[in-house]
């Protein structure tokens, strides 16, 4: 099958490094503060790194590098806070990867909010969500297929 | 806002400790000028006598995969043995090469190169025929332009029948240097 539109080719890593490090930081400072904003900048890359030699193509990478930010952050404080009970759906950034659909998907847990809104906003395969929210393919699946349903029914009850 | 060196260092660092790099490249400085020099797990696989990295990533990027990240540890070994050649204290590399993706016809002619001793020269016509195709000169002309490793796989040893450097894709001064160096010229 052949694709009407130019797909972009994958960037060489120091590239993609290069163009979004500092946002990735901005992202970071701003949910962890300075000190543990550096760990989890070295991890964020390093998640991205991982997947970056199996990506089918280059659409959508920001949007990507800033899920796996996002979710370093949940990680992070998920760990300072091992007693506390669910972690609160992350603050809107200034310039939010998923403005479309992130007015619908307001309020669902982080990780089905980041799988709904990077399978059905940005198409992206289970197996890039997965890398993005640091879990399985099949987990990914499960988190926008129970995401969709909480959408579903939050939507009846309205 | 900008990243720390110490944080972009560390990032770099643990990057290469984890196996997450295809290919790890920087400038290295020579007596010569900057080079740029890039290495995969598999050994060196390009030296150039332009230094800007950008000039090269792409196409590095296609043969070696996409993971091709600046880390100056990645060509340590390269730097030193470099370093040691242009001192005159090396007189020949210990490197594995990493020559993928090469036809080959280019690879015979490069093994034949490769041997090819210090301060010695060989012609385009020479190197043809130990190659196996003694009628080949122009084409391996094209395989030393081409040449992805330039000083360890030595084309500055390769001169015309009549003794004339011919050319270079450092430019001619810097074939004449090197020759110059190795005590040949």
């Amino acid at each position: 099958m052949t694709k009407m539109h130019a797909v972009p080719t994958i960037p060489p890593f120091e590239r993609f490094y290069g163009q979004h490090r500092v946002e990735v930081m901005r992202l970071l400072r701003r949910r962890l503060g300075g000190e543990r904003a550096d760990d989890a900048f070295q991890e964020t890359f390093l998640r991205a790194l991982q997947a970056y030699g199996r990506l089918d193509h280059a659409e959508h990478l920001r949007a990507w590098v800033l899920t796996i930010a996002r979710n370093v952050a949940i990680d992070t404080l998920r760990r300072s806070q091992p007693i506390a009970g669910p972690v609160d759906p992350p603050v809107e950034d200034e310039r939010p990867a998923y403005e479309e659909l992130a007015p619908l998907t307001d309020g669902l847990p982080p990780k089905e909010r980041a799988a709904v809104v990077l399978r059905y906003g940005y198409d992206l395969p289970y197996d890039r969500i997965a890398f993005a929210i640091g879990s399985t393919p099949a987990a990914a699946r499960q988190a926008a297929s129970t995401g969709v349903r909480r959408l579903r029914k939050r939507r009846n009850l309205q | 806002m900008t990243i720390s060196p110490h944080l972009d260092r560390r990032f770099r660092e643990a990057a290469l400790a984890l196996e997450l790099v295809d290919l790890g490249f920087d400038v290295v400085e020579s007596p010569i000028g900057p080079l740029f020099v890039a290495a995969s797990h598999q050994g060196l696989a390009s030296i150039s006598f332009d230094a800007r990295p950008e000039a090269h990533l792409e196409k590095l990027a296609r043969v070696a995969g996409p993971r091709v990240l600046r880390s100056p540890k990645s060509v340590d070994a390269t730097r030193l043995e470099l370093d040691e050649y242009f001192e005159g204290r090396r007189r020949a590399f210990d490197l594995t090469l990493d020559l993928r993706g090469l036809p080959a016809f280019t690879l015979s002619v490069l093994r034949e190169l490769a041997r090819v001793p210090y301060g010695e020269t060989t012609t385009y016509g020479a190197l043809a025929a130990k190659a196996g195709h003694p009628r080949a000169a122009r084409a391996v002309g094209t395989v030393m332009n081409r040449n992805r490793i330039p000083i360890v796989l030595p084309c500055h040893r390769v001169v015309g029948a009549d003794g004339s450097l011919v050319g270079y894709g450092g430019g001619l001064d810097i074939k004449a240097k090197l020759l110059e160096l190795e005590g040949w010229l």
